[in-house]
């Protein structure tokens, strides 16, 4: 039998459908493979595997198989921040540590709907707050290339259940960076839709203005899966556009000639790890060799992001958090008044991270600092939606790094949570302009950590993207490592070393 | 903009956040936030005459559904995660302390 652990959700869709695996190996086969390994990565906050092999064993049982289900049989790690009826959800919080959703979020049923099998809940940061799962009150997930090191986050779990073979298929949310960066750490990709894509009923809320939810794959191909099926208005969620979803997958043709990569040069100058710069160069030149044409571009605005990001990220979570008070689900601790309750329930159930983040939010919101801090940063994020409009005149998608450096070691930043914003410098545009991004691997350092090439694309031009990311897939061999297999050697590229296009 | 955040200022932002925060948080929030607060503080230098803040990022007019009463989540699951109900409800204590 064929080793699931290594296969694209599409190879394994394609399997179950021929007969050639059952539902039921794939998912024995994941669940032993979390058994081995999950003890030291941590993907997983919650497993599900009963569940999961009576969900397989039925579509096994199906009539003439489960062959026109798009995901049939396909393993996937769901996010601990999205709703699941009947498993618990706890957002890597202990304040929601026994809370068991009555509903599913809209893209879970979705997927069930099309056959992918849920395995279980993957770590993240507390509420998504966090860039290393480090905040998560279950404790930290592993690197795989480096157990030493963080997956990134907040979406750790998931870019780990991926990178270790535990699912070909996961989902995360991405508010600054949350599914990118974890993606770039981890050597998968990991697709940032446009606010608005993809339904949020179901998703544990951080920051309203800024969520959504993506898929971690191997392939662009299987992104391009998933993104089919969690993509389209929703009536339970409001902000779900209404404009039609095109087939992804029909979009990976191969063909980017012509395509107008724009490369903010000047924001590119300063604090890029070596490793990382010369993998994004060599990444270029990848794109021109299939007939993209680079130039520079200014984001005079994006040194900005960072300030903007967290004014207005942490101001909407003191707002978004205020209903966990002990009242109608959660921990609650005891107190002889109602105030008392919500104020010891709270200091009891968050974590560090989560109150500094409520604290800074509030303090944002309050009278006196709202114009000072609030609303300038909002008028900053118009000046950063603005700066990539002028751009998409120009250019068809905006190249950066997803990161400045790779995989930082755990708890090298925990002391200094201000360093541990930094590492969003790259990630936190995207979301603030609403617009689609993913993070694709594109080599490794010399201490053999994995890199992440960022893509920003238009409004909704999410095929752009995945056609991108197809053609790159096709020149490159990143994709296929694994950890604990040797590295593949960069593929030599016809002419001399990039020179950066300056103006 | 004020400068070093005080433990009076901690303690005001705590009360309004409806979090009740041990001594050793006070000062570390003090020292932390205003730290960040410092690096905030960039926002000043946007040149933000005539601009507009961003609330939203969604284009599109919200759309309008008829107001047609629907089936909810009944009652028992609603407070299947209740941490004190009691005849359907939600209890809590005493929202007038002990007077």
């Amino acid at each position: 039998m064929p080793d699931p652990g290594t296969m694209t959700g599409r190879e394994i869709r394609d399997a179950v459908a021929r007969r050639d695996l059952s539902a039921t190996d794939v998912c024995r086969s994941c669940l032993s493979r979390i058994e081995q390994l999950d003890a030291v990565l941590h993907a997983f906050i919650t497993v599900d595997p009963d569940r999961a092999l009576d969900r397989a064993a039925d579509l096994d049982r199906r009539p003439g198989g489960s062959a026109r289900l798009p995901l049939a049989g396909v393993p996937v790690a769901i996010k601990d921040n999205l709703c699941t009826t009947g498993l618990r959800t706890t957002a890597g919080s202990r304040i929601l540590d026994g809370f068991v959703p009555p509903y599913d979020a809209t893209v879970v049923a979705r997927l069930s709907a099309a056959g992918a099998i849920v395995l279980g809940k993957t770590n993240c940061d507390e509420f998504a707050m966090g860039s290393s799962t480090e905040h998560s009150a279950f404790g930290p997930s592993r690197n795989p290339w480096s157990p030493d090191r963080t997956p990134g986050g907040s979406s750790g779990g998931s870019a780990v259940a991926v990178a270790a073979g535990f699912a070909p298929l996961a989902l995360g949310s991405d508010t600054g960076g949350s599914i990118r960066q974890p993606a770039a750490f981890c050597g998968v990709l990991g697709l940032k839709p446009t606010y608005g894509r993809v339904s949020r009923y179901g998703l544990i809320a951080f920051a309203s203005s800024l969520d959504q939810v993506g898929p971690f794959a191997r392939t662009a191909f299987d992104a391009a899966l998933v993104l089919d099926l969690i993509a389209g208005v929703d009536p339970a969620d409001a902000t779900s556009a209404t404009r039609a979803v095109p087939r992804y997958e029909d979009a990976l043709t191969g063909d980017i000639r012509g395509l107008r990569v724009g490369v903010p040069w000047s924001v590119l100058e300063h604090g890029v790890d070596a490793d990382v710069r010369a993998a994004f160069d060599r990444s270029l030149e990848v794109l021109r060799q299939r007939g993209a044409v680079v130039s520079d571009i200014a984001l005079p605005h994006s040194k900005y992001g960072i300030p903007v990001y967290y004014l207005v990220a942490t101001a909407e979570a003191s707002a978004n958090l205020a209903r966990y008070d002990g009242v109608r689900y959660g921990s609650r601790a005891p107190a002889a008044t109602l105030t008392g309750m919500y104020e010891q329930t709270r200091d009891a159930g968050f974590g560090a991270e989560v109150k500094r983040r409520i604290m800074l939010g509030t303090y944002a919101l309050s009278a006196g600092y709202y114009d000072a801090y609030y609303r300038r940063a909002q008028q900053g994020r118009t000046l950063i939606r603005r700066d990539f409009d002028d751009a998409f005149h120009r250019v068809d998608v905006v190249a950066m790094p997803t990161t400045p450096g790779p995989a930082f070691r755990l708890g090298e930043r925990l002391d200094d949570p201000l360093q541990m914003y930094l590492a969003d410098i790259f990630t936190v545009s995207a979301p603030l302009a609403g617009l689609p991004a993913v993070s694709i691997p594109c080599g490794f350092t010399s201490g053999r950590l994995p890199v992440g090439f960022q893509l920003i694309g238009r409004s909704f031009d999410e095929e752009t993207l995945l056609r991108t990311a197809d053609a790159f897939e096709r020149d490159t061999e990143w994709w296929k490592a694994e950890p604990g297999k040797p590295r593949p050697t960069p593929r030599p590229v016809a002419s001399s070393p990039s020179q950066p296009a300056r103006r | 903009m004020p400068d070093d955040l005080t433990i009076g200022d901690v303690e005001r932002i705590a009360a309004l956040a409806r979090l009740a925060l041990t001594d050793g948080e006070k000062s570390l929030y003090a020292r932390q936030l205003t730290r960040i607060l410092d690096y905030a503080r960039q926002v000043a230098e946007l040149d933000t005459r005539d601009v507009m803040p961003t609330s939203s990022i969604v284009d599109e007019v919200v759309p309008e559904r008829p107001d047609t009463a629907r089936p909810s989540l009944d009652r028992e699951a609603a407070l299947a995660n209740a941490p004190d109900a009691a005849s359907g409800l939600f209890r809590v204590p005493k929202v007038l302390g002990d007077a």
